[in-house]
């Protein structure tokens, strides 16, 4: 049976894939047929051939490397920085929920900071952050590029994780709460073994939302700020020449979709090694 | 208050402040050792709360709950009491095994002792080897027996019940009514029992305790003189409808007609 849901699931996953490369090359084939220019004219510069675009990828680049290796060095950066930056992210939300929680004062006083914190633009905020970072000196060296990135990464990840936290930890069963205060439980043995697990599912659901923001600032991060060697340089790099190699710039954002989508991934994963519920109650 | 008493309740008034709804008025009555004593009456009568009070879960406004001689507060926190409520209130996360240890890491006990109270109480409660198991693979009768396992696992002096077997159908109720009446036995301990039902508190207690509602207050209490141990003829006995006549001819004098078996809404809702 197991088997056979994995072959249905691999079946599905390749039936969906094959759909949508059947929707961009009929989009592009009708379009360019009839002439329509509305929303906009397609022709090989604004929507290329997907089998160009991976074409492109065995193409080298000026750095002498062929484009998917230049892509996953890229990646790679920016995943460093991606990862630094959700698990630091993680922790600070997860630390800031647990101490919101607690102290009604702060929560008042605290939230309103945390929310206007993502209202500043990320992509005004990132350039001066990572700028400012590149004059802070640590043991009388600048810290590394993909460590500065990392900040944005952080911002943009905690935000998430803290107010599910807060939600998760606020949402334990009252009457389990009142068997707690049957045992004469202190609070932290009520934060520990109630809150926190109850608040488990709450703290997953930010966690996938946080791993695909994560990937996101440090792309953002990169690009204004000339870091030139993670995903977001790329972006950059390959915008400008657009109009000659359209095919790099799209290539690229696979790799980037790719790396959301295996941050996403890995995040489920744990859940389903961390979470132990009711099979219904699993979202 | 006598020597026997395990609760002691003297004067005892509830009024929640939102609202000004009088949950409980001028409460008396002594629980002595190893009694089974029901609270019964329809919604709205205060009995849930009554527990509580009893518990220290909830706070009285005037008058004093006494729990093996001491402040009900003191008692709760010399854990002298295991409670049980209709839902089983399992964590999800944990394995039987694990829940019913839960009340045994708080005392700090050790593992290897903790392992041992796990299995004596699953014995208790015919779950031998469902240790492993998580809640959401039992049943409901068997989720509400690990629940009575947690209650007991320390050994409490009192057991409190606010209607363990309400969302049970019929069959399972009775079992478990069985089943609660040998651990009682078994264990020597004293059991307040909040219910419903008529047929189980006279089934079950050693005397029934009648409430009326707005504002609860106790309106009689009814000895229970069926034989021990009780069984399945127990409930075909002339003596238990006497009983059961008796008591539901109370509850109505207390103008309790709307008294409803099993009834799913949480009688409160006051807080």
């Amino acid at each position: 049976m197991a088997v056979r849901r994995l072959l249905q699931r691999v079946l599905v996953f390749f039936l969906v894939l094959g759909g949508l490369w059947a929707v961009w090359e009929g989009y592009k084939w009708l379009w360019e047929r009839t002439g329509w220019t509305r929303p906009f004219r397609v022709n090989d510069y604004t929507l290329p051939h997907l089998h160009e675009i991976l074409l492109q990828l065995g193409e080298p680049t000026s750095t002498g490397d062929d484009l998917w290796l230049y892509l996953l060095h890229a990646a790679l950066f920016t995943a460093r920085a991606a990862a630094v930056g959700f698990l630091f992210g993680a922790l600070i939300g997860f630390g800031l929920g647990v101490a919101l929680s607690q102290f009604d004062v702060l929560r008042r006083g605290f939230m309103p900071y945390v929310v206007a914190s993502q209202t500043i633009p990320i992509l005004a905020l990132a350039p001066i952050v990572v700028r400012g970072l590149g004059s802070v000196s640590i043991r009388g060296e600048p810290p590394p590029d993909w460590l500065r990135v990392s900040v944005i990464a952080v911002y943009l990840t905690f935000f998430p994780v803290t107010v599910n936290t807060l939600r998760g930890l606020q949402s334990a069963d009252p009457l389990a709460l009142e068997l707690m205060h049957s045992y004469a439980a202190r609070g932290s043995t009520v934060l520990w073994k109630l809150r926190v697990p109850s608040a488990l599912p709450f703290i997953f659901t930010a966690l996938k939302v946080a791993a695909t923001a994560s990937v996101v600032g440090a792309i953002i991060g990169e690009a204004p700020a000339s870091i030139q060697q993670g995903l977001g340089g790329a972006i950059i790099n390959f915008n400008q020449y657009y109009v000659l190699e359209p095919t790099n710039l799209w290539a690229t954002n696979l790799y980037a979709a790719a790396l959301g989508i295996a941050f996403f991934l890995a995040v489920v994963l744990a859940e389903k090694l961390v979470v132990r519920r009711a099979p219904e109650r699993l979202v | 208050m006598t020597d026997a008493s395990v609760v002691s309740l003297r004067g005892l008034s509830k009024v929640f402040p939102r609202g000004g709804v009088t949950a409980l008025q001028d409460i008396d009555l002594e629980i002595e050792r190893g009694e089974f004593v029901s609270l019964i009456g329809p919604s709205g009568c205060g009995k849930s709360t009554l527990l509580r009070v009893v518990g220290d879960i909830v706070e009285p406004s005037a008058g004093e709950a006494i729990v093996n001689g001491k402040p009900a507060r003191r008692a709760r926190l010399d854990r002298d009491y295991g409670i049980v409520f209709q839902a089983p209130v399992l964590y999800d996360w944990r394995t039987v095994a694990k829940n019913i240890s839960l009340p045994l890491e708080m005392l700090g006990w050790s593992r290897a002792r903790r392992a041992e109270r796990v299995q004596e109480m699953l014995d208790l409660v015919e779950l031998t080897g469902f240790e492993g198991y998580h809640p959401w693979q039992l049943s409901g009768g068997m989720q509400q027996r690990v629940s009575i396992a947690r209650a007991l696992s320390f050994s409490p002096a009192l057991l409190l019940m606010d209607e363990p077997f309400g969302a049970l159908d019929e069959m399972t109720r009775e079992r478990l009514n069985m089943e609660l009446l040998r651990i009682w036995r078994e264990t020597g301990s004293t059991v307040v029992f909040v219910t419903h039902s008529i047929s189980e508190a006279v089934f079950l207690s050693t005397r029934a305790v009648v409430m009326s509602p707005r504002p609860g207050r106790i309106t009689s209490v009814v000895p229970i003189d069926l034989a021990q141990p009780r069984t399945n003829a127990t409930r075909e006995q002339p003596r238990f409808f006497e009983l059961v006549t008796q008591v539901r001819e109370l509850l109505h004098m207390t103008g309790a007609d709307e008294i409803v078996e099993p009834a799913l809404a949480p009688e409160e809702g006051l807080e």
